[in-house]
């Protein structure tokens, strides 16, 4: 009780702790990296890091032509990969939902790909769509065509395919766990009377199954909206950006910029272009999920 | 008739879906138990002619024929790295959430907002800035430096998670208790936290899982074995042409091996916090 009777408000005490940490190893640095962002600064010449230079690195980023296909393949990619994540997900949500035994263990088995580290999930797919080694192109060569190798990584867009899968089995589960535990939670009396009524199976799910459903898709899609950067880990295990630069991602070029040319002034503007971003589609999420909470506490 | 040929369907159709799922982890563990020849055979051989522990040994540096790579220190810093993160972060998150949940303030709404936009900066955005100043304290390669940076990145959602769960708790509760003599802090751990307590699991257990596997800032805060964690170390295994499959397979088992454990102890905490977490919040 001492505890409480202090001079700031119990609030602002029990917060005190994750906003001091939040403050020093994110706000900090983020103040500071945009800072740097209008500075020249190289990593192998520290003085470079007083060398103001105003708005040049975001000048030149716009009209960095690398730059904005990466731009341009992330937002590409992070729209497909949210569509088919969501899709496959609730597809699967509703298979489990219809089967009478078996669903728990189905359910812990869905939980697989969530526990793996996304450069666990990079690996393994750069292993499995291995041209020498690979699982894929041994099933091929196993199927009858000997002959057939396909360079899956090399080519730019299998490779590209490649990651989008890979990312698409990490996530995909999770839409699938979150949408199950709602159709399990979804009062089956309204299904009931508007089958009664004589809707058919679609017109059930459009207009009853979907809507009750909505909140958690909204709640699948802000966890997921909090982490989309994590496709960099699986990017820089199976090609690293290439072949040619064409599987990059506004990720890899950040840290291709920033270590390996050692430009970080200029790593640091495009890292901006990234946080905004990741802010856009977590802000964008949670807002839509805010908005079904409120619909939701009028329908129980 | 027509309904068992549906029935039929569906079962066909999530045979699939786990097969999708399943078989690119099995592959990795056969892989991890089979012969580095089997690897490279023509036609490919499919399930291990003879299971072998001597990738497993190779690794870790048992065997005389191939020089070791330091897992187990990778092992111990991971696990150092991760336990210290989550039990600060749990602390904090419970702290944190208590205030979310429990009382009116000013600015609730932006500063929860703040904290969460403060995880969905990029991993990679955040390791340029902290790497330069990690540097200049001294930071770098310490696993003081990397649990630092995961508080940070588990703080926000562990309050999300453990503000939903407190908030499910009736006010009442704690308020009937405090009628009857306990103080506030008391009524905190014999009413609220017990009942809080599987959701607070939860947000450990996601807690531990994002410092177990995180990659993107450790690669760049770490350097030796004073603090690489298991996922940098898994880059080891890939030099400029030449990757060891089986090493790295084997090194995946003992990365996930610990996860997986964790994972299937609670499963049923993990989906309760998932959803009521956040869909009741």
């Amino acid at each position: 009780m001492r505890f409480f009777r202090s001079r700031l408000s119990p609030p602002i005490l029990l917060l005190m702790p994750a906003f001091v940490i939040i403050t020093l190893v994110v706000a900090v640095p983020l103040l500071f990296s945009l800072y740097t962002s209008f500075t020249g600064y190289r990593l192998v010449q520290p003085a470079s890091l007083w060398q103001w230079v105003g708005l040049r690195n975001y000048q030149r980023l716009l009209t960095d032509v690398d730059f904005w296909w990466a731009f341009g393949r992330t937002l590409v990619f992070l729209t497909v990969a949210l569509n088919l994540e969501l899709v496959l997900g609730l597809g699967i949500a509703l298979l489990i939902d219809k089967l009478t035994a078996g669903q728990r263990i189905i359910r812990t088995i869905m939980m697989f790909p969530m526990m793996f580290s996304p450069i666990l999930v990079g690996f393994q797919f750069k292993y499995i769509f291995n041209d020498n080694v690979g699982l894929v192109n041994n099933a091929i060569q196993s199927l009858g065509w000997e002959n057939v190798t396909i360079p899956w990584l090399v080519n730019p867009v299998t490779a590209n395919l490649a990651i989008l899968m890979a990312e698409v089995w990490m996530s995909t589960p999770i839409f699938a766990i979150l949408l199950l535990a709602g159709l399990m939670a979804m009062p089956r009396d309204p299904v009931e009377a508007a089958k009664v009524d004589g809707c058919n199976p679609w017109q059930v799910f459009r207009h009853i199954t979907l809507p009750y459903l909505m909140p958690f898709v909204y709640i699948a899609m802000a966890i997921r909206s909090l982490d989309v950067a994590r496709a960099y880990d699986t990017v820089k295990i199976m090609t690293n950006g290439g072949p040619a630069g064409r599987t990059e991602l506004l990720w890899t070029l950040i840290a291709r910029t920033g270590y390996q040319d050692a430009r970080m002034g200029m790593a640091n503007a495009m890292s901006y272009a990234s946080i905004l971003l990741s802010v856009y589609f977590t802000v964008y999420f949670f807002r839509k999920l805010a908005a079904a909470r409120r619909t939701m506490g009028g329908v129980e | 008739m027509e309904r068992s040929w549906q029935r039929w369907l569906i079962r066909f159709g999530i045979f699939i879906v786990m097969a999708i799922i399943c078989i690119p982890g099995l592959w990795i563990v056969m892989t991890a138990f089979r012969d580095n020849v089997e690897v490279m055979a023509r036609p490919p051989v499919w399930i291990p002619e003879r299971w072998t522990l001597d990738n497993f040994r190779a690794i870790l540096g048992l065997s005389e024929t191939q020089q070791g790579i330091p897992v187990i220190r990778y092992f111990l810093n991971s696990l150092v790295i991760s336990v210290t993160s989550t039990v600060l972060a749990v602390l904090i998150g419970m702290m944190g959430g208590y205030a979310f949940a429990r009382y009116r303030f000013k600015g609730k709404n932006v500063a929860f907002l703040w904290l969460m936009l403060s995880r969905t900066v990029p991993g990679i955005s955040l390791s340029l800035p902290v790497f330069i100043i990690w540097s200049r304290l001294g930071l770098i390669d310490t696993s003081i430096g990397v649990i630092l940076v995961y508080l940070a990145l588990n703080i926000p959602f562990t309050i999300w998670l453990i503000d939903g769960f407190f908030r499910q708790i009736p006010l009442s509760l704690s308020e009937a208790a405090q009628v009857d003599g306990c103080t506030r802090w008391q009524a905190f751990w014999k009413i609220e936290f017990p009942l809080a307590k599987s959701g607070i699991a939860s947000a450990g257990i996601f807690a531990f899982l994002t410092s177990w596997n995180e990659f993107a800032l450790a690669s760049q805060l770490t350097r030796t074995t004073a603090s690489k964690t298991l996922p940098v170390g898994l880059m080891d295994f890939t030099a400029q042409f030449t990757v060891d499959w089986t090493g790295m397979c084997a090194m995946a088992v003992i990365i996930i091996v610990p996860a997986l454990i964790l994972t299937f102890i609670v499963q049923k905490h993990l989906i309760a916090g998932l959803t009521f977490g956040g869909v009741k919040g």
